[in-house]
């Protein structure tokens, strides 16, 4: 199964929520479907995709928060899957798109390759209330529906190829991602409260 | 030597009077009673991490989702969460109000901590961050709200550095 169809599947469910992307293919990936000012794409700092999103999901929880993240980056920051489970947000889903693979930084093989190291069972080690692994582009679209009923912390580890876009680029300032990003959510959140009112 | 009891108390009040409401933090000695005071109010929402460089990341979120929000750490948690302050707080203009205990500085006994009491200034400088001590219980509230204000009017981090005089008793 590739990442970028796993992406394309939901793609259309993640114009309702806020979306932290990690670096490289799956941020190029996201884009490349079409960008939306209420995704953030996290070109560096690799691990912090999750603890972005836990700062969100924390102080937002009228908002549904998904983020991308990868089995090198996810390598970065264990201790998040600690620190999501103890704050277990109900509004967070963190998908981690395996692929054993440091992709975009020369394609060497990560500590989960050939099954060594269990992302998953590490999540549900740390306390992680809804922890599945997904093989099947169809399954992983089910998964997330699945995620978003159950309204609690859920990571979904995406067992994916270790292929990527041909070409990276986009026309997104870094500084520019983040200033739309945090004037999307302002917008959102006075519509909320004009619907509220 | 005690942990200050009536300064943790001080900057409690400060934190509050500059209108934070949201606190990462990773527990240390020097900041222990200030958490307690922390985790004790219903109206600080306080979050703990396993490691420091996480708090840049919710750090981040709480700023996007219009949060004011404040790190507790110490200066050794400030050098392990150096890539996330470059690479994501000052690449993308993400605010930081850091409050910092700097062990290992000016009457320090304890040997492990001296290497990134002496570090820690240069290593602040070498980043760029503007920073200021705090000694004195009077100054802290108003430094904390300065550090606060300025964090986000330069879109930057910004640090403040809690010295023994204010810490211990």
């Amino acid at each position: 199964m590739e990442r970028a169809h796993c992406i394309e599947v939901i793609y259309p469910e993640l114009e309702e929520a806020l979306v932290v992307t990690i670096m490289g293919a799956s941020a190029q990936e996201l884009y490349n479907l079409g960008h939306r000012e209420n995704f953030f794409y996290l070109q560096h700092a690799m691990g912090l995709a999750s603890s972005i999103g836990l700062g969100l999901a924390l102080h937002l929880p009228d908002e549904r928060v998904v983020v991308f993240d990868g089995d090198g980056s996810v390598l970065m920051n264990l201790g998040t899957f600690a620190t999501l489970a103890r704050y277990r947000p109900d509004n967070l889903i963190h998908i981690v798109f395996d692929n054993g693979s440091l992709l975009s930084t020369g394609g060497f093989e990560s500590h989960t390759t050939s099954g060594i190291t269990d992302l998953a069972a590490m999540a549900r080690g740390a306390g992680i209330p809804h922890v599945i692994t997904i093989d099947s582009t169809l399954r992983f679209g089910e998964a997330y529906v699945e995620a978003v009923e159950r309204r609690e912390l859920s990571v979904i580890v995406a067992k994916v190829d270790a292929v990527g876009p041909d070409d990276y680029g986009m026309d997104l300032h870094l500084s520019e991602n983040a200033f739309r990003f945090a004037r999307h959510i302002r917008e959102r959140k006075l519509s909320r409260g004009a619907t509220a009112g | 030597m005690t942990v200050s009891y009536e300064n943790s108390k001080t900057i409690f009040a400060g934190i509050k009077a500059a209108g934070i409401r949201s606190i990462s933090a990773l527990p240390e000695t020097w900041l222990g009673p200030l958490l307690q005071r922390a985790e004790d109010d219903a109206d600080v929402h306080l979050i703990q991490v396993a490691k420091e460089e996480e708090a840049i990341g919710i750090a981040a979120g709480a700023h996007f989702a219009g949060e004011r929000h404040l790190l507790l750490m110490q200066n050794h948690g400030f050098l392990a969460a150096i890539n996330g302050i470059v690479s994501l707080a000052q690449l993308y203009s993400i605010p930081l109000c850091m409050l910092i205990a700097l062990r290992g500085h000016w009457g320090e006994p304890y040997p492990w901590h001296t290497r990134g009491g002496i570090v820690t200034e240069g290593v602040l400088r070498a980043l760029g961050i503007p920073f200021e001590y705090a000694r004195d219980p009077q100054m802290v509230g108003r430094q904390i709200r300065e550090a606060y204000t300025l964090s986000q009017s330069s879109l930057s981090p910004v640090a403040l550095l809690l010295t023994r005089d204010l810490m211990e008793d």
